[in-house]
């Protein structure tokens, strides 16, 4: 396996802020790579430097074989993009917009590929409408057209799917999928749980470093996170109280039931033992990813506060 | 009921403030504008200018003609800075707007006043600019009766009585009536084009950053010299389109004469439009919003109508002053259509104007280039 993205110990500060130590991330070619990580970690700067957006300030590495320094051009050429922010002109029509990124790219066949794309998104007969009455899914798919139209070798997405509603975002999911079982490389941030186990892989970023990457079993299997779930009458009532108990990491009210993990399971289950009376009942669970990331945030050290 | 709370206005107002110091620029504006303006233009604008440049073409060497002259340089509205050889000389330095008057005293003169035969000079104004040369010309009145005082002794005293000893005959060439618009109208042709072609562009490119779209268009493979093409080459067509309107109102309506140039005209305009384009693109790569971008279009909007010579006369200024107005296009432009206009210069009269426009366009095209940065960073 060839990889799509290596790069190694990028660094890039803004002023005293250091947003991005030391990451290094490898791709594998055709795969679909989550990047999850708390607000202000470091992923759009990442993906930034990636796509020749930003010079790293230290650290090297290839995108598709090219250096991400010097070739830049050239990554930006086989590299989609897509920005946190919708960024398609909303004073222009769909397919202005389409029409502009198939120039801008250099492509032929142009009107074909943009009423192809049109067709592909089932917006053929809304062709004319201004990109900015959109609503926010179909936003999101039309940026993804604009992104793929050249067709790209690597994807690079950032939150895609923020404030975008369950059925659109599925849609969505459907066709990042789609695109990589065509041989496409996605890297994408996102912070639904939902979507990075829907990711063949996920990256882990926490103020600014790399912490955990793997499959998303991977991931909890190498947490050592041990989690008892409670039930019954008022128990997520319950989590302030053991939240404080020693061995407890971390306690979250889920609906009626309260999730409690930590990495030494025996104090965790002397912690728990008090409560182990009725109206509660306690099994143990396989921690959800979420469950993870939490203990992974929490432990790793916040430079920002 | 709702009401009306004291609290709520407070709350706006505070909010108001406190957005206000933030925008750095703009506060500074508040502050700085003020001062600036008025030490500026303050101290710049002089609407009765003196020190005028004059050439003059004596055609006798006499006392008279040396009394004259000197009389002439001692009223401050005159600076003899060239002796011309021959009236085509004369006509030359005058069409070129190298001086602003020719002082021809023709070779009798000293015959003629002392015969009390209608002695004359002739005084030829660049009137272009009637409100730059009527004060000087006005100082002209009191020259035949003070000029020769020193010199008309003895049996040549009666000449200072009855009537004054000679004329002072006043041209005053290319607006011979003193029509303010000739002056004002094709002048208006330079402050509308940079009002708006720098504004605009300036506008485009901030847009683009304020709304999020410069980051996608910079993820895409388009060279910084293809954006700024792109984005700039609609504009010459307003440019142009501005040009043809206010050049049709001005001979339709003010009756501005234009007596030729059409090639000067042409490339002044030309360099112009793309001069204000690159600066408005200039001004883009520095702002950080749009409301950056107006008001630093502002910043040089101003002295553009202020220290060109537009609104108040070049001359008139002081030495700084006018070193400023060099640097700024529209001084230059407006000379080139003014010149063209008014006064039929040809190329070879206004070549040094349009080669101060080309540098302009020069010199701001490869700063924009240098500071347009391809990435984020």
């Amino acid at each position: 396996m060839t990889l799509a993205i290596d790069v190694h110990g990028l660094n890039k500060s803004f002023g005293d802020k250091h947003v991005v130590q030391d990451v290094s991330i490898q791709v594998e070619h055709g795969r679909i790579c989550g990047f999850l990580g708390p607000n202000g970690s470091g992923k759009t700067t990442t993906l930034r430097m990636l796509c020749g957006l930003l010079t790293p300030d230290s650290g090297d590495g290839t995108c598709l074989g090219l250096d991400i320094i010097r070739e830049a051009g050239a990554i930006k050429r086989q590299t989609g993009y897509m920005t946190q922010k919708f960024s398609l002109y909303e004073d222009l029509t769909l397919e202005e917009n389409l029409m502009f990124s198939a120039r801008v790219h250099d492509l032929d066949h142009r009107k074909a590929r943009v009423a192809h794309a049109l067709e592909h998104l089932g917006l053929i007969e809304r062709r004319s409408q201004l990109a900015g009455t959109l609503s926010g899914g179909w936003k999101q798919r039309l940026a993804l057209a604009t992104a793929t139209l050249h067709e790209p070798k690597l994807l690079l997405l950032d939150e895609p799917t923020a404030g975008v509603d369950p059925k659109a975002r599925r849609t969505f999911w459907d066709e990042i999928h789609a695109l990589s079982a065509e041989g496409l490389t996605v890297l994408v941030s996102t912070h639904y749980m939902d979507e990075a186990e829907r990711c063949h892989e996920i990256a882990y970023i926490a103020y600014g470093q790399l912490i955990a990457r793997g499959t998303a079993e991977e991931v909890i299997g190498r947490s050592n996170l041990v989690t008892f779930n409670g039930e019954g009458q008022g128990v997520d009532r319950l989590s302030a109280e053991l939240a404080k108990r020693p061995g407890v990491e971390m306690a979250a009210p889920f609906g009626a039931s309260l999730h409690v993990s930590g990495t030494d399971r025996k104090a965790l289950e002397a912690a728990i033992a008090p409560y182990r009376r009725e109206p509660y009942s306690w099994s143990e669970v396989e921690p959800t990813l979420e469950d993870v990331f939490i203990q992974l945030m929490e432990g790793s050290e916040d430079n920002f506060r | 009921m709702n009401g009306f709370s004291l609290t709520r206005v407070w709350a706006v107002l505070i909010k108001e403030f406190k957005q206000l110091t933030r925008d750095r620029l703009t506060y500074a504006m508040i502050l700085a504008l003020p001062v600036i303006q008025l030490l500026l233009f303050g101290y710049a604008i002089n609407s009765e200018p003196r020190h005028l440049p004059t050439a003059v073409l004596v055609q006798e060497d006499s006392v008279f003609a040396r009394s004259i002259l000197s009389s002439l340089r001692n009223s401050a509205y005159f600076d003899l800075v060239a002796q011309a050889r021959s009236p085509a000389e004369l006509d030359a330095l005058i069409r070129r707007g190298e001086v602003q008057f020719a002082i021809t005293i023709p070779g009798d003169f000293t015959r003629r006043v002392a015969r009390g035969d209608r002695a004359q000079i002739l005084v030829e104004a660049d009137a272009t600019d009637p409100s730059a040369t009527g004060p000087a010309v006005a100082a002209l009145a009191a020259l035949p009766t003070q000029a020769l005082v020193g010199d008309l002794k003895g049996a040549l005293a009666p000449r200072l009585q009855a009537s004054p000893p000679f004329e002072v005959v006043v041209h005053r060439r290319y607006n011979p009536e003193a029509v303010t618009a000739y002056n004002i109208v094709p002048g208006l042709l330079g402050v509308i084009l940079s009002m708006t072609l720098v504004m605009m562009t300036s506008l485009s490119v901030t847009r683009e950053t304020e709304r999020g779209t410069m980051e996608s268009l910079l993820a895409t493979p388009v060279e910084p010299i293809e954006v700024m093409i792109g984005k700039l080459a609609p504009y010459v067509l307003v440019g142009v389109a501005q040009t043809v309107i206010i050049l049709s109102i001005a001979k339709l309506l003010f009756q501005v004469p234009m007596l030729g140039g059409w090639l000067g005209l042409s490339l002044g305009i030309s360099l112009f439009i793309v001069g204000s384009l690159a600066l408005g693109f200039l001004i883009s790569t520095a702002a950080q919003s749009q409301l950056q971008a107006m008001q630093m279009s502002f910043f040089y909007i101003l002295p553009s109508i202020l220290l060109s010579g537009f609104m108040f006369p070049f001359r008139g200024m002081p030495g700084w002053a006018q070193a400023l107005g060099e640097i700024i296009p529209v001084t230059h432009f407006l000379r080139v259509v003014r010149g063209a206009l008014l006064k039929g210069q040809e190329l070879g009269d206004m070549w040094r104007e349009l080669a101060a426009l080309l540098a302009f366009v020069c010199v701001v095209t490869a700063l924009a280039m240098a500071r347009y940065r391809r990435t984020l960073d």
